[in-house]
């Protein structure tokens, strides 16, 4: 049996189908749940691996992105999502995912810190490629070190965090930052274009301690072959590869487990 | 009188940089209020006065603000805020859609916050002075510097502000508006009272009819025939009778002509003439549909919405973009959106505000409110917005042009539809407000002085989440084959759509059953209101439990409004009285089209005098930076045009993503290797010297744009969009009839049908008594298969050593080009294809993409050869380029300057590999092409003549020159 992808589905989600073929191809079998019906039945997250929500502008980003469908995960979903977690499972977010985990307090999961995502610097949706490079904390993904490509289209992804720079260390430190934006040399950088949002401690991405629960702002699903890259697999932007090894990594636990 | 409302304001803590509020200060100053001090913006709300203070600050930290960054002020009921006067707080006029505040209400319930019964929430903007500021100053530049006075109020902070008061139902009964015994003058009066732009002899017809019914028109029923009569929905102009003249250059007749339909003898006519059999629908749905693959098929369709756009850029984009949606979801029984696109024209961006024709916003506001409609409306949907462009011509200062683009895919058996009788009428989706009444008639009607305050209600405000529900449901129910028929509520609301789908079947109508955004409508708006996201559709009576539990999970709005008949009328009821008892064959068939007069005048045969010294170091830049060439970046970074995972050559390209990309190529289905190139050509400067030669060109660049992306030509549908002015005179006439004898000539020798269309007329301006004409605008938009998105190249150089090649030939002619424009040159012959070799250039090209001769490619179209050099450059990794322009195709006499910068169509700057020559050369045999020079390494592009040099310049110049925004 392949792993069991639950994609969480809701009004406004719209990078679902790309999703859903980038786990396709990594092996997994997806499903795809209305969060009317998982509210109605949150018991089918048993019947999962790992649970995925999607990007998008859910309930149009009123009140800020992420923020209604938090509300909602944190209501009504999250005492499932917990016990998937607690019992090896993974949970996925990325882009509007990303924030609506931030904004359901699953993440980062780092004593005293007070994170957000907001409004991007320039205040302005952000479409071009970003270059993210691999924390340690993801090294059971990709290679700590690599650079994964992947295009960033958001205008609410500026982490911010209350106390600064001081909750960059700290989360450092808990080893919860996965990926950085970076320039072309792999250096990190808040600065814009290498980093669309002026996010602080140039975060892309956040990762729980155990390593199963991670969002990221950018769109590794837009990444799954040379053709998508903005110079056609010139080298500038990798070989096309890096997005289906992303997704094979996330998938890979199960695969052992669900084989043996 | 205090404010009955609590008011709170969320600001960004005051340590953080305000973009918002640097913005603000910016817009204040330009409109002549210049500040001292910054602004900060905040999010205001209104919420019930009747609120405890502690559930007001429960809701502020656990909803309303940000748990980080934000600040907030809060306004208890009745209390004066200090310094209230240097607050400016806008919000939106009783009525006018305010989706955030319904998702706050939402919200509060997931929280177990109860409003109070009845009570409601709104949500609105401060902008709060920080420094000295008059405030009488404040609120009259203020309200049009930061808001939309056609649809948004603007207070001070010390001033009353309450919510809006709920809306009463009102029990209006049938109203009939006598009109048998009235002569013309007295129709005509009723028309214009009426809003219904029917002419006198539309009246006349219509009297006729209910004088033979022997009783008077209810007020519904003239509305409905205003609406289904109206040019937007029945395009009489170009459906109807013409008698044309040409004139030649000293006023005299030269060529005279009669149609008795323009468009089907030209425009259709040709897609006729060629019917290819991979044309699955064309002419007969919301959109027009080609075969992708035998399975599946692309839906095209391409609106304008210029009108409402003008009076709020913002919202007439955005639902500019929702409404072409709608229409290739209302296509067959519904195809899937995975690409959209966008085309503006507006005024020029150094236009002073004093010059400005009254009630007119400033080009660059307009500009920026319809890139933001765009973006906000299709990045929400989740298509990719992948093409466009954007035209700056004085000619459109106060009549923009906003054209949006979808494309859709769609499974062949789904094609075909027909609703049947005994199905339930059903809308679903958004809710019938008052917004948009008389949409219809009033984009049929010229912009005027007053437009502004009058026409308010003709704005429509987008909400793009209920469509986006309402895509995703309708795509579910069609797969499970819930209904018979679908079609979307555009333009004359549901008198359109029930009226176009029980054309020929009859309706009957219970208007009190749509669900409405507030009460107090009539049931003439309920029956004409173009509210947002609403589609229509026929459900058999035994599927409407299924559908209503797919919409119920899926949270849309489902409501039977009446059945399809087969009596052949139309009857609508208010609860329970009728009100409207028409035959459909006179709503459909019933309205009279005089034979109108075209006259065209002559267009300029002189040669173009090109001036012979130029200094080209100094002119490239300058025409890199030329508003028809200037980088569109910065509006492509702001639409989301990768969603979906399928855009695989991009709008912009290269690894910098700086180069312009021709067509941009869009997968809509990622298991697939087949995909699409969509093109766009427009050419309005070529159009007011040659309607003719710039209709050709326009269709030529469409096709070009994608078969240089690797589209096929043989597999190619446009899509023609006509906007013009008042073609009721004479002369705006006479150049739509050469542009659509074009549209025919070029569609039938490419062999390239048009598969959908749209026209747009009384695109005029009345100021102080005169009426301004926007220039003649045909934008043709083209579709190509591409059997493999692997065999595509895009516009950026790719190796040094390869080959450049010039295919095509260049004339002198340069009427209409961008440097004629810059060099002020006295009006002259505007270029334009050859017919007869055009297709067979076309073919070659794409079979040596196809082969994998070609490297990178990249149309000649503004700015001729010179900008297609330095786009190429500019897109590269560092390269550059050396090219020789006495070795491209041309004729001896044609100068330097002319090769450089002349506008000939069908023609490519070509990247051949290096040892692809001679393949290459096979291919196009007889076909005029040159190999001019090289690619070579350090991003230096260097021109010569011969041995002379003109110009040699770095990428890193040719980028700054070309990157002027806006």
């Amino acid at each position: 049996m392949k792993p069991r992808v639950l994609q969480l589905f809701t009004s406004g989600i719209n990078c679902d189908r790309e999703l859903r073929y980038a786990f396709e191809l990594a092996g997994a079998s997806v499903k795809v749940m209305h969060i009317r019906e998982l509210i109605e039945n949150p018991a089918a997250i048993r019947d999962c691996e790992l649970f995925a929500i999607p990007g998008g502008f859910t309930y149009g980003d009123d009140l800020g992105a992420g923020r209604i469908l938090g509300l909602e995960i944190a209501r009504f979903l999250a005492t499932e999502l917990e016990e998937l977690h607690a019992r090896g499972g993974s949970i996925f977010g990325v882009c509007n995912g990303f924030q609506a985990l931030v904004k359901s307090a699953l993440l980062p999961r780092v004593e005293g810190v007070k994170i957000s995502l907001t409004w991007n610097f320039s205040h302005r949706f952000e479409c071009r490629w970003s270059r993210l490079l691999v924390a340690p904390a993801l090294g059971h993904v990709l290679p700590v070190g690599s650079i994964l490509p992947a295009p960033s289209a958001h205008a609410e992804g500026q982490i911010v965090l209350a106390d600064g720079q001081h909750d960059v260390a700290r989360l450092e430190a808990a080893n919860a930052i996965a990926l950085r934006y970076c320039r072309a040399d792999g250096t990190p950088t808040s600065e814009w274009p290498d980093c669309p949002s002026g996010s602080i401690g140039a975060i892309a991405g956040l990762i729980s301690p155990s390593g199963r629960i991670l969002g990221l702002m950018p769109h590794p699903e837009r990444n799954l072959s040379a053709l998508h890259l903005p110079d056609r697999g010139a080298g500038a932007w990798g070989t096309g590869q890096e997005g289906v090894a992303f997704f094979r990594g996330l998938v890979a636990p199960y695969l052992a487990n669900v084989t043996s | 009188m205090n404010s009955t409302a609590w008011r709170v304001e969320l600001e960004l803590e005051s340590s953080r940089f305000d973009p918002l509020g640097a913005a603000a200060v910016a817009a204040l100053a330009a409109r002549g209020l210049p500040l001292n001090d910054t602004i900060r913006v905040g999010r205001g709300f209104l919420l019930p006065g009747s609120l405890e203070r502690a559930q007001v600050e429960v809701m502020v930290s656990t909803l309303l603000a940000d748990p980080v960054n934000e600040t907030a002020r809060i306004v208890a009921p009745g209390a004066v805020e200090a310094d209230g006067g240097k607050s400016l707080l806008i919000r939106r006029m009783a009525g006018v859609s305010d989706p955030e505040a319904h998702s706050t209400a939402r919200a509060l319930q997931l929280l177990n916050i109860a409003l109070p019964e009845g009570a409601h929430i709104e949500t609105y903007r401060s902008y709060r002075c920080l420094g000295a500021i008059d405030s009488a100053l404040l609120l009259e530049v203020g309200a049009r510097a930061l808001g939309n006075p056609t649809i948004e109020e603007a207070f001070l902070g010390n001033q009353a502000l309450g919510l809006h008061p709920t809306a009463v139902p009102r029990t209006t009964k049938r109203r009939d508006i006598p009109l048998r015994n009235l002569d013309v003058e007295a129709l005509s009066a009723i028309s214009r009272a009426m809003s219904l732009a029917l002419s006198a002899e539309e009246m006349l017809a219509i009297q006729d009819f209910f004088v033979a019914q022997g009783r008077e028109p209810s007020d519904v029923e003239l509305e409905t025939l205003a609406q289904t009569w109206s040019e937007h929905c029945k395009h009489k102009t170009l459906t109807g009778p013409v008698a044309f003249e040409q004139l030649d250059g000293d006023g005299v007749v030269v060529a005279a002509r009669q149609y008795q339909n323009l468009l089907k003898e030209t425009v259709f006519y040709a897609t006729q003439k060629l019917s290819p059999d991979w044309c699955w629908s064309v002419f007969k749905d919301n959109a027009g549909v080609i075969a992708m693959t035998d399975e599946i098929g692309i839906a095209i369709k391409v609106e304008t919405h210029n009108h409402p756009s003008a009076l709020d850029p913002y919202g007439g984009s955005g639902t500019g973009i929702g409404g072409v949606i709608r229409d290739i979801l209302g296509t067959g029984l519904g195809a899937r959106p995975f690409a959209s696109t966008d085309v503006f024209c507006v005024g020029l961006a150094d236009m002073k505000d004093a010059d400005l024709p009254p009630g007119t916003m400033h080009p660059n506001r307009i500009l920026e409110g319809v890139v933001a409609g765009v973006r906000d409306y299709g990045n929400r949907m989740g298509i990719p917005t992948v093409a466009g462009t954007v035209i700056r011509h004085p000619g459109y200062v106060a009549n923009p042009l906003v054209f949006a683009g979808s494309l859709g895919e769609i499974p062949r058996k789904y094609v075909e539809k027909a609703a049947r009788p005994g199905d339930l009428i059903v809308a679903f989706g958004g809710r019938t407000g008052r917004d948009g009444i008389h949409g219809a008639t009033f984009s049929s009607e010229a912009l005027h002085e007053d437009s502004e305050s009058i026409d308010a209600a003709a704005v429509q405000i987008g909400d793009p989440i209920t469509e986006k529900k309402v895509l995703d449901v309708l795509l579910v129910a069609r797969d499970r084959d819930l209904f018979t028929a679908v079609t979307d509520c555009g333009a004359g609301g549901f008198s359109s759509a029930v009226g176009e789908m029980g054309e020929e079947l009859g309706a009957e109508v219970d208007l009190e059953s749509a669900p409405l955004k507030y009460a107090g409508l009539s049931y003439w708006e309920i029956w004409i209101s173009e509210a947002q996201e609403r589609m229509v559709a026929a459900i058999p009576p035994s599927k409407l439990v299924e559908l209503q539990q797919l919409c119920s999970t899926a949270d849309v709005e489902l409501t039977v409004l009446g059945t399809f008949a087969n009596h052949g009328r139309l009857i609508l009821r208010w609860f329970g009285e009728v009100v409207c008892d028409m035959p459909m064959d006179f709503m459909h068939g019933g309205v009279p089209q005089p034979c109108r007069s075209a006259i065209a005048s002559a267009a300029p045969q002189n040669a173009t005098q090109w001036p012979l010294l130029v200094d080209h170091t100094l002119l490239l830049p300058r025409i890199l930076g030329h508003p028809s060439v200037a980088s569109k970046e910065w509006v492509v970074r702001q639409y989301d045009h990768e969603v979906q995972g399928g855009t695989v050559l991009k709008p912009y390209q290269g690894e910098h993503g700086h180069g312009p990309g021709d067509g941009s190529v869009v997968k809509p289905r990622l298991d697939l290797p087949q995909g699409v190139a969509i093109g766009c050509g427009i050419y309005p400067r070529m159009a007011e010297l040659d309607p003719y030669a710039a209709t050709a060109n326009a269709i030529d660049e469409a096709i070009r744009n994608t078969v240089a992306a690797g589209g096929n030509p043989h597999r190619t549908a446009i899509i023609d969009n006509f906007c013009w002015g008042d073609c009721r005179k004479p002369d705006r006439f006479g150049s739509m009839v050469l542009a659509a004898e074009a549209c025919r000539d070029a569609a039938i020798a490419y062999g390239t049908p048009f598969v959908s269309g749209k026209d747009s007329l009384n695109n005029e301006y009345r100021v102080h008594g005169e009426e301004k004409s926007i220039p003649p605008t045909l934008l043709c938009t083209a579709v190509s298969i591409v059997e493999d998105c692997e065999r595509t190249v895009g516009t950026p150089l790719q190796k040094a050593g390869n080959h450049l090649v010039v295919v095509g030939i260049t004339t002198n002619d340069g009427g209409g080009s961008v440097a004629a424009d810059m060099f002020a040159l006295e009006d002259s012959r505007v270029p334009r294809p050859c017919f007869e070799t055009a297709p067979s250039v076309f073919a070659a090209l794409h079979a040596a993409i196809t082969q994998g001769c070609v490297a990178a490619c990249h149309d000649l179209s503004e700015g001729g050869l010179a900008v297609a050099a330095a786009e190429m450059v500019i897109g590269s990794s560092g390269l550059g380029a050396n090219i020789d322009l006495a070795r491209i195709p041309a004729s001896d006499t044609v100068s330097a300057v002319a090769r450089l910068y002349a506008e000939t169509p069908t023609r490519f700057l070509v990247e051949v590999h290096a040892e692809q020559l001679e393949h290459f050369s096979g291919l196009f045999r007889t076909l005029p092409w040159a190999a001019v020079g090289v690619v070579q390494v350090g991003g230096q592009l260097e021109l010569r003549n011969g041995t002379t040099p003109l110009l040699s310049l770095d990428s890193a110049t040719l980028r700054s020159a070309n990157c002027v925004q806006a």
